[in-house]
């Protein structure tokens, strides 16, 4: 799960640094806010509790063994925002002084467990646990689950990583310059393990120590104060969504086509034929459609075909009401199943 | 070591390999070799520059002149190669290997050889790429530990503020490398308790709920000690804010060293590509 050096290419790495900073900058602020002076002791020693736990070997059924990351437990303890900055905080120390995942992918082994993992796992046990007691057997349940769902999400994201590298960057000759599996080899491989082993090393701690908490020192999980996620504080990352919307045009200046987003139409277009061919390694595409494209394109027409509905007539206007649509879309169900969670 | 105890032993044995981990790289940073003499603020940034430039290269021998370049700074800063090939290079190798190998293999290319018995093509695409995932990987898994083994953690962490690293993010990441050690210690006592205490088999779920209670009683010590910590930080004088002595001066060694790593980054970036 943590992807070392030489694995992503320096963009990719980029690109993550640059997903996570937002997420790291609301957090500090939201957790600074909520902790004012704690924040220091509490973040240093939940940091170094994640670090050990992922250390620790936990007994499977079947007689293997896995490692747990701890999001469940961390989110469901700490709150999305803490768990974020305490997993993260273990993870650079993790890469910088004991060489586990890489200084370069320290952003994607961030943005994927830490930042990720602890938003989903908050979701999942915000929708089960609901307002259920403390006591309540359904919230060992829910941890469990959100600590599976959070590690798979994690792995699946990691997967994507790895998968988009070998079409994205490679020599003229075909070498694929870092990890070398595509999306096909990439996500099978990494969700197999995840699935059936990390999974559930993960579901077994979260719902353990939830379970042993709830025995032991309920306390620990009823501080609701860090745990709701105040939209309205969340300024730098409405701000990042505005910024990145408003740049959605400038996909039109990409050359080319998006390498396996072709219709079937494309087949018996010559100049959209030359760029497949351009993009796969010089390779011919099918003189025509795959019979299975060209039978399942025809099942749902989207609203928005190409990113432009057909009253718009200016395709930059287009792409920009695309990305508003869509933002609003997914903020009216995060917004709907925050709601349906309380 | 006996099936039962396997977890055990292994959780124990992980989480001594942790501490004497830590324990080896603080002896080695004070050492007396070329490395240990460059400002913190120098070597971090120089050494990630390498890393960055490795990465960003794409031709194999100029990331295995990297690779070169840094064994000859452990060898003059009296890192062993032992001590790298244990700590590092098997490791590496271990994780890597076996997920470069098949790409020899898997990769779409013109065959240069086929694999008597089975007849897997052995593709010249795939030889590459396979090289250049495992000298990416050991380079940099090279470099990282490097730095670790002839730079006291907390003078890396200090320099970090070199990046415009927010300082209570450093402060963090102090704290948490000094409470890593107590932690490490107290899931290494309460293991190796259990393990002196434990008599006959343990069934699976038996083994699960120790895990999972030594995990939630290391949960709750490190609630109380956060909370004890906090009182401490109070009681004298803490209110919030942070500061970090930045106490590093740059002789004429470092300007020479930073010279250096610019020069060998800037080349390997330039003839990488």
């Amino acid at each position: 799960m943590h992807i070392p050096d030489g694995y992503l290419s320096p963009a990719t790495c980029a690109v993550m640094y640059t997903s996570a900073a937002p997420f790291w900058y609301v957090a500090l602020h939201r957790v600074r806010d909520a902790l004012h002076t704690r924040l220091v002791p509490r973040l240093s020693l939940f940091a170094a509790f994640s670090f050990v736990i992922m250390m620790f070997n936990l007994p499977l059924p079947g007689g293997t063994t896995g490692h747990a990351v701890g999001i469940g437990i961390a989110t469901v303890v700490l709150g999305p925002w803490a768990a974020m900055l305490a997993i993260s905080v273990a993870i650079v120390i993790q890469a910088l002084f004991f060489g586990d995942g890489g200084v370069t992918a320290i952003g994607a082994n961030c943005f994927n467990m830490a930042i990720v993992g602890a938003l989903v796992s908050y979701a999942v046990y915000r929708l089960l646990a609901g307002r259920s007691p403390i006591e309540s057997p359904r919230r060992v349940m829910a941890a469990g689950l959100a600590g599976y769902a959070a590690i798979n999400v994690s792995a699946l994201l990691a997967a994507v990583e790895f998968g988009i590298q070998p079409a994205l960057y490679h020599t003229a000759s075909g070498v694929p310059l870092y990890c070398p599996y595509g999306l096909g080899v990439a996500i099978p491989a990494m969700m197999l393990g995840h699935l059936t082993v990390a999974g559930f090393a993960e579901f077994f701690v979260s719902a353990g120590v939830v379970a042993f908490l709830q025995k032991s020192d309920p306390s620990l999980l009823g501080e609701a104060g860090l745990r709701r996620v105040a939209v309205s504080q969340a300024r730098p990352l409405w701000a990042t969504l505005g910024v990145l919307m408003i740049l959605t045009p400038l996909g039109i200046l990409a050359a080319g086509s998006a390498w396996g987003e072709w219709s079937a139409r494309d087949y018996s277009n010559p100049a959209v034929r030359q760029q497949i061919a351009a993009s796969t390694f010089h390779q011919a595409p099918p003189a025509q459609a795959p019979a299975g494209l060209e039978r399942l394109s025809s099942l749902w027409t989207a609203p928005f075909a190409s990113y432009a509905p057909p009253y718009v007539r200016s395709a930059a206007f287009g792409y920009l009401l695309s990305a508003m649509f869509g933002a609003g879309l997914v903020t009216l169900a995060s917004a709907g199943v925050s709601k349906f969670a309380r | 070591m006996s099936a039962r105890h396997g977890f055990i032993e292994r959780t124990v044995d992980g989480l001594y390999e942790a501490m004497e981990h830590a324990l080896h790289a603080e002896q080695s940073a004070g050492a007396t070799g070329l490395l240990q003499k460059l400002d913190a603020r120098v070597k971090v940034a120089g050494i990630l520059s390498l890393i960055v430039a490795e990465v960003l290269s794409h031709r194999l021998w100029v990331i295995v002149s990297i690779f070169a370049g840094a064994v000859a700074l452990a060898m003059l800063s009296h890192v062993s190669l032992a001590t790298l090939a244990s700590r590092v290079w098997i490791g590496a190798l271990a994780f890597t290997g076996p997920i470069a190998i098949p790409a020899i293999f898997l990769t779409p290319g013109a065959a240069i050889h086929r694999v008597p018995a089975i007849g897997w093509p052995v593709t010249m695409q795939g030889l590459t790429t396979a090289a250049l995932l495992l000298a990416r990987v050991e380079t940099a898994a090279t470099l990282t530990l490097l730095l670790v083994f002839t730079t006291p953690w907390n003078h890396v962490l200090k320099a970090l503020r070199v990046f415009r690293v927010p300082v209570v993010f450093v402060v963090i990441l102090g704290m948490t490398c000094r409470y890593i050690l107590l932690m490490l210690e107290t899931a290494h006592e309460m293991f190796e308790s259990r393990r002196s205490r434990t008599v006959g088999a343990l069934t699976g779920p038996e083994r699960r709920r120790m895990t999972v209670s030594t995990a939630g009683v290391l949960l709750s010590r490190t609630s109380q000690l956060s909370g004890d910590v906090y009182l401490a930080m109070q009681s004298r004088g803490f209110r919030g804010e942070v500061y970090v002595l930045d106490d590093f001066r740059m002789s004429r060694l470092d300007w020479s060293a930073v010279a250096a790593f610019v020069a060998l980054a800037g080349w390997a970036v330039w003839a990488g590509h």
